[in-house]
This record gives structure tokens, sequence and C-alpha cells, in this order.
């Protein structure tokens, strides 16, 4: 294999497994939120317990969240030299902002949210959490904003040429609020605090059935339930606009998205269906002219194509796009429908004597993070063969310097270390679930040590 | 070109970065430090109670690295991109042991076993010492330059080139400073038997250091003259590496009078002098070639533009007050040594 390809393998394989982590801590510190906040309001110590152990687990994916975040950064310089030079200048201040005004926020306060339980008080252990919260965030906003901008660059202009060129930053604010940044990134957040949500749900389903601690399961599972409803909603409005936007943004990935490929015609919307690229047709069940209903609220109106873009200027993998946006699709409609079922028999005063919904939640957990992959995986090699769209090519991009040996190397490594992560990660989940959240010794979590500043003083 | 109290911005966010790393590599130089410490402690609570002392600030630590990174790319995307792909191997390593080391203190503790504990302590000492290795061994390659030739590219594309003998001397030369901070930082944090162990090991360390030190000053001076031309001309500067030879002497005085707390600033202050010192070596270069010195990278041709800077240093501006408050905030909140119970590492 090539260099490019290998490198692209290692970027994929990587950030797929960093995103498991940033959006459960994202969904959990919202829910940890309002865990803590319930507490202070009502005094009720069920809250109390609910939040702390959340936080227990919120714990584990931030750290492996954090670990893993650092090699992404990295690799940008690493396995793509060229595209760091090219889009260093636009990039850097919103990697700046994310570190000085999200990260360094969420690990400032992670020390208190985690270990400082008795040693502030309430209302200040809640500002902490709220600030470990917000700084995901915010992290959230500019990492999607940097990548949105490579979806739909604005406020730039190039200098340069050939190896030398660059797109340099004219406008900030241009950039900040391209194109697609809003959309994308209220589509993020939801499906964020879906993954968090549905965590929670399927854990406390899980001592539901077992009969374990029932009545503080029945209170989590009923929060977080509402979280679920809301947002599964919700995320039906935020997936709409960015169809919309990609639609008049990135045409051709949006013809990739549903297999479209006469230039100018009516286009389908596919509930399930396989592409055919050679013989540019698409086997499946579809709504006929669903997709031009869907961006323009009529069923005949013509949708850009694939054909309408040179061959060089079209995602070259349609049927996977295809796929990978309608597993995404679908998955949001189960979750819909799995919140308002949930709603229904809650309403019916029959929620928690329903074993099979209840057993139905403990295996969605992992719906959402299915979703979030294969609606990055749409996003991303749906905007190809561009790596910045309509800028820069993917395969001008990788990094001159290093062989494809050395890549080989790395995604070796990388591939045994982060199954050695995930083993440990489903290992500690498993044992924290199965403690529970009741802890009677646990008074503080963490030793008694002396800080830095006081060693100076000393 | 724009500039801010007559200094220019590229030169005003090489000093952030350069800010930024030292504050990295006090930090984690003391994790790293302890950890390579960690097998010369035989007994099983001796391992815990040094273990849990860099417990809660490990992970910490680490976020000064992503904000130095973050901050190199930003400013000096040029510089960024060709270090890191030049030096990929050395740099895939150092990923790989960071997030090797963190498994093996979250796995160490969860299961009772002899052979499971010691198999997790040698991962994580091991690590430790690569990791402190690996950073010396970048930064000599940045002190020493590297291949760079026409359109950035590496011209000595293989495994191992980055292991010549300037950079094993630095990354011996960092390790051992490390281990001297590392154990310091132990002292602080123990008592009894281990504490009394800690002052024996803590000798050990810094011999190691002057040693490793001296050589590589001796061979800096000899094989390295783009190094040296900077002091010969500015005769004033040669105040940086007395202070540093000051503060390195301080050290052992400071231990003697068992004024640990301010040996411990004074390993941080060496730290930083080091670097400060690299830093003057080689402004306003980032990155020299050994193909051709026209192929070198400085700070002005790797920079990102005059108003993407200008940008990120009111972004400083706000940005370092609010994350000062909250850093004081939370070390405040926690604070006296090493107590094990049910819940530790």
């Amino acid at each position: 294999m090539d260099t490019e390809i290998l490198a692209r393998i290692q970027f994929a394989f990587t950030i797929a497994f960093h995103y498991i982590y940033p959006p459960l801590s994202i969904g959990l510190g919202l829910i940890m939120v309002i865990f803590e906040s319930l507490y202070i309001r009502t005094k009720n110590e069920k809250y109390h317990t609910l939040a702390k152990f959340w936080t227990k687990i919120f714990a584990l994916t931030f750290g492996i969240g954090v670990v893993t975040g650092i090699v992404m950064e990295f690799e940008f310089g690493t396995n793509w030299a060229t595209y760091s030079r090219y889009v260093g200048d636009v990039f850097g201040s919103a990697l700046a902002a994310e570190g000085i005004f999200a990260f360094a926020l969420e690990s400032g306060f992670l020390g208190v949210l985690l270990f400082g339980w008795n040693r502030v008080k309430p209302w200040v252990h809640l500002v902490s959490t709220m600030g470990v919260f917000f700084g995901s965030m915010f992290s959230a906003v500019w990492i999607v904003i940097a990548n949105s901008w490579q979806q739909t660059p604005a406020g730039y202009h190039v200098v340069g040429e050939g190896l030398n060129a660059r797109a340099e930053i004219t406008d900030f604010w241009a950039m900040v609020f391209n194109p697609s940044s809003v959309d994308r990134l209220s589509h993020v957040w939801l499906g964020a605090f879906l993954s968090g949500a549905f965590l929670v749900l399927s854990v406390h389903a899980y001592y539901l059935v077992k009969g374990r601690y029932v009545e503080i399961s029945k209170t989590a599972f009923k929060i977080a339930l509402v979280v679920a409803t809301i947002f599964s909603l919700g995320q039906l409005l935020t997936g709409h606009h960015s169809a919309d936007g990609v639609a008049i943004n990135q045409p051709a990935k949006l013809a990739a998205l549903e297999g479209h490929f006469e230039a100018e015609a009516a286009a389908d919307m596919y509930i399930l269906g396989w592409v055919n690229k050679e013989e540019q047709s698409v086997t499946g069940i579809k709504v006929p002219g669903g997709l031009s209903f869907l961006l323009h609220q009529d069923f005949e109106t013509p949708v850009t194509g694939l054909n309408a873009f040179p061959e060089d200027e079209r995602p070259p993998q349609v049927n996977a796009v295809f796929q990978f946006y309608h597993i995404m699709v679908a998955i949001g409609m189960t979750l819909i429908g799995l919140s308002l079922l949930g709603c229904f028999y809650w309403w019916k005063g029959k929620l928690f004597e329903t074993k099979w919904l209840l057993t139905a939640f403990i295996f969605a957990a992992l719906l959402p993070q299915i979703a979030n992959q294969a609606g990055w995986f749409a996003a991303e090699m749906g905007r190809q063969p561009w790596v910045v769209y309509g800028l820069l090519r993917t395969s001008e991009a990788f990094s001159q310097a290093v062989s494809a040996n050395q890549i080989m190397f790395s995604l070796i490594l990388f591939f045994f270390v982060y199954l050695l992560l995930f083993i440990l990660f489903v290992y500690l989940l498993d044992k924290k679930i199965k403690h529970g959240p009741y802890d009677e010794t646990l008074v503080d979590d963490r030793p008694n040590t002396q800080g830095i500043m006081d060693a100076i003083k000393a | 070109m724009e500039t801010l109290f007559g200094i220019d911005y590229p030169t005003l966010w090489f000093l952030v970065v350069g800010g930024l790393f030292s504050g990295y590599a006090i930090l984690d130089g003391f994790d790293f430090g302890a950890g390579a410490w960690h097998l010369f402690f035989k007994k099983e609570e001796n391992r815990r109670i040094a273990l849990n002392a860099i417990g809660p600030v490990w992970d910490g630590n680490e976020v000064w690295l992503v904000i130095g990174g973050g901050a190199l790319f930003a400013g000096f995307p040029v510089m960024y991109a060709t270090f890191l792909s030049s030096m990929y191997v050395p740099f895939m390593l150092f990923l790989v042991f960071i997030i090797f080391r963190a498994i093996a203190i979250e796995f160490r503790g969860k299961e009772p076993m002899k052979w499971w504990r010691q198999t997790w302590d040698v991962c994580y000492s091991v690590s430790s010492i690569t990791l402190a290795f690996l950073l010396g061994v970048v930064l000599g390659n940045v002190i020493q330059g590297i291949a760079i030739g026409p359109e950035y590219s590496y011209e000595e594309a293989g495994f191992f080139e980055f292991l010549n003998p300037y950079a094993l001397i630095t990354g011996v030369t960092t390790l051992s400073l490390f281990m001297t901070h590392g154990a310091i930082y132990l002292l602080l944090k123990t008592e009894g038997r281990l504490f009394a162990k800690m002052k024996f090991l803590l000798r050990g360390g810094i011999i190691f250091f002057i040693i490793s030190f001296t050589v590589m000053s001796i061979y800096t001076l000899l094989f390295i003259p783009h190094l040296t031309d900077d002091f010969k001309e500015t005769p004033i500067l040669f105040i940086v590496p007395i202070l540093t030879f000051l503060s390195v002497a301080n050290v052992p005085r400071l231990a003697n009078k068992k004024k640990y707390g301010q040996a411990f600033a004074f390993t941080s202050l060496t730290i930083s002098l080091l670097l400060v010192q690299v830093a003057i070596e080689v402004y306003p270069k980032l990155l020299f070639s050994t193909v051709d010195p026209m192929y070198d990278l400085d700070i002005y041709n790797s920079a990102a533009s005059d108003k993407s800077l200008g940008m990120m240093l009111i972004m400083v501006a706000i940005g370092t007050p609010l994350v000062l408050s909250y850093t004081f905030f939370v070390y405040k909140t926690f604070s006296g040594k090493v107590q094990l119970d049910e819940t530790s590492y």
C-alpha cells in the first residue's frame, strides 16, 4: 500500500477510536450537571449519589479522550505535513482558542470535579462540574469549526504557489461562522448528548432488569429519558439543516449521500439501498423524488447529480458514503422511536414493568456511538477527493517526508496499544457498573497530596 | 511587520511557545522522573506511595503538551509540519509510550497478583524512562539540525537517523535531569524509610546529571559551532550558562540543608534555564538544515501571518489570567504527604 492510503487509514483509525470518548464526556457532563443541580435544589441524597457515580464513569471516558486526543493533534504534523502548512494560518487560531479557552478550562476543573467532593462546598463543586462541561462543549466548538472550514472554507485568501501555497486568514469571524459550522456543531453537540443519555439509560435499565438499585435507577432513567427524547427529536432538525447546507455548499457530497448520478433530475430518497458505481444505479427501497422534496418541498425539482462534476471531483467511494449516511439516519430514527416509546410507557405508568423495552435500552447505548461514527465517515468520505473542499486534494496533503514502512510500523503499534486501551476501558467500565452507585467506605477518591504551590512555599 | 512593545509578532510567539514548553518540561519532567525511579523501590507499599505521589497530577501535566503543540502548530505551521514529519518515528514512539504509560498506571492496582503488578511496574518505569529520553532526543535533533532539503523534504527517510550521537547525549542528559527533578518531588511527598532511600537515590541522580551534562556541554562546544556564535557575538549572554551552572550547583546544597521545596524550585529553574539557553542559541532559527543553510527554518519563514499571530496573542492575553486563576484555585484546593487508602492506584 502507498503512503497516502496508509496515512488515511491511520488517521481514520485513530480518530474513530478517539471519537468514542469525547461525545461520552460531553453527554455525561450534561447529565452530571443536571443531577448535581437537582441535588442542590432539592437536597435529596439520591441525586448526590447519582452525580458521584456518573462522575466516576466520566473520569474514565475523559482520561482516554485526553490521551487519544494528543495523538490526533500530533498526527496533523507527522502524517499531513503539506496540509498543516496549507491550513496552519487559518486553523491555528481555532486550535489555539481550543487549547486556551476550552481544554485548559475542562482539565483545570477536572481535579475538583473528581476529587473535590469533600473539599469544597456543593455549589463550588457544581461550578467546577459546569466548568468541565462547558469546557468540553467549547472544545467541540473549535474542533468542529476547524473541520467545517475544511468542508466550506471562508474568511481566507490563498497566498503563494505549489508547495508554498497556503490559506491565510482574512476575516476571523467569517472563518468561525463559515457556512457549515453552526449546522454541524449543533449536530455534533446533540449527537454527544445522545451518547451520554443513552449510556445512562443503558446502565440504569440494566440495574432495573436485574432488580438492583431500583429506586435510584428509576429516577436516573426518567431524567435521561427526557434528555434523550428532546435531543433525538432535535437531531432531526439539525440533521435536516445540515443536509440543506450540504446541498448548497457541497453538492457533490449530497449527491453521493443518496447515490444520485444524473446531472439534472429529480432525486429519490432511499430507506435502504446499494450503489453500483459502474452502472450508476441504486437498488433498494426508495421514496421517488424524496430528496427533491426534502430540499425544495417539491417532488419534481431537479437536484445536481454526480455526473455534473468532473470525474476527479466526485467522491470516489459513493457506496460507502451512501451506506454510512443511511446507517446514521436509520439509527437516528430508531433513537426517536425508542425514546417516544419509553415516554409512552412512562405516561401509561408501565415503563418499569416493560422488561423488553428496558432490555432494548440496555443495548441501545451502542446506537448513538455507531451513528456518530457513521455520520463522520459519511461527512469525511463525502468530502473526498478534497481535504479542503475545492482547494487542496487529499492526495497532495500527506507528508512527503514519511515512508510507507514508517506508517505501517506506527499503524501496527497503534493497533495494539489501542486494543489494550479498549480492553482496559471495557474492563473498568464493567467493574464500575457492577460495583454500582453506592460506596459506603468511600470518602475521598484520592490520596492526600501536597500541591506544587505548597512545595515551593515550604 | 507589526510589532508590540517594539518586538515583532513571530518573536513574541516564539516566547509564548518557549514558555509553554518549559512549563511542560517542568511538570511532566517530575512525573517522568518519578517513574524512572520506580523499579528502585522493592516493597509494594513504597511503589504504591511513589505512584500515588504523581497520581492526581500526571494527567493534568500532559495538558501542557497539548497546548504547547497547539501553539507551535498555530504560530509556526511550517516548522510544526516539517519537523514532526521528519521526526516521524520518535514522535510516534513518544505518542505510543504516553498511552502505554497511562495504561500501566491505571491497570497496575486493579489486580492483587504479584506478577501482575510487577509487569505493569516494569511497563510504567520503562515508558517513563523512554519518554524522558525521547524528549531529549527530539531536543537534540532541534539543536543539531536535521537533513531538510528543498521543498521541506527530509533527506534521510529511514528508521533510526534520529538516534545520532548528539541526540543520544541530550536524551541521556534530559533523563538524568528529570530523574533528579523527580527524586526531589518524591522527597517532598514521602516519609520514613522511603524518604531515607530517596535521599540516597537523589545523590546518584545528581551525579548522573552532572556527568552527562558535562559530556553534553563539551560535545556542543566541540562539534556544534553554530550554537556558540550568538554567545561569542554578545558576551553578556554568557550570564545564562553561568546562571544555569549556579542553579545546578544550588540543588545539592539545598538538598543537604533539607530544603527540598527550594531544591525543587531550583531543578525547575535549571530546566527553564537550559531551554532559555537553547532558545538563545537557535533564535531566530527554529530548525537548522544540515543539507544547506538556505533550507533553514526560522521564525519568519515558518510563521503564520501577522494577522493570525496578532489574534492569537490577544487570545493568550485574555486566556492566561483565566488559566492561572483556576490552576491556582485547583492547587489550593488540594494540599498535604501521600496517604494510601483503598481507592488509591
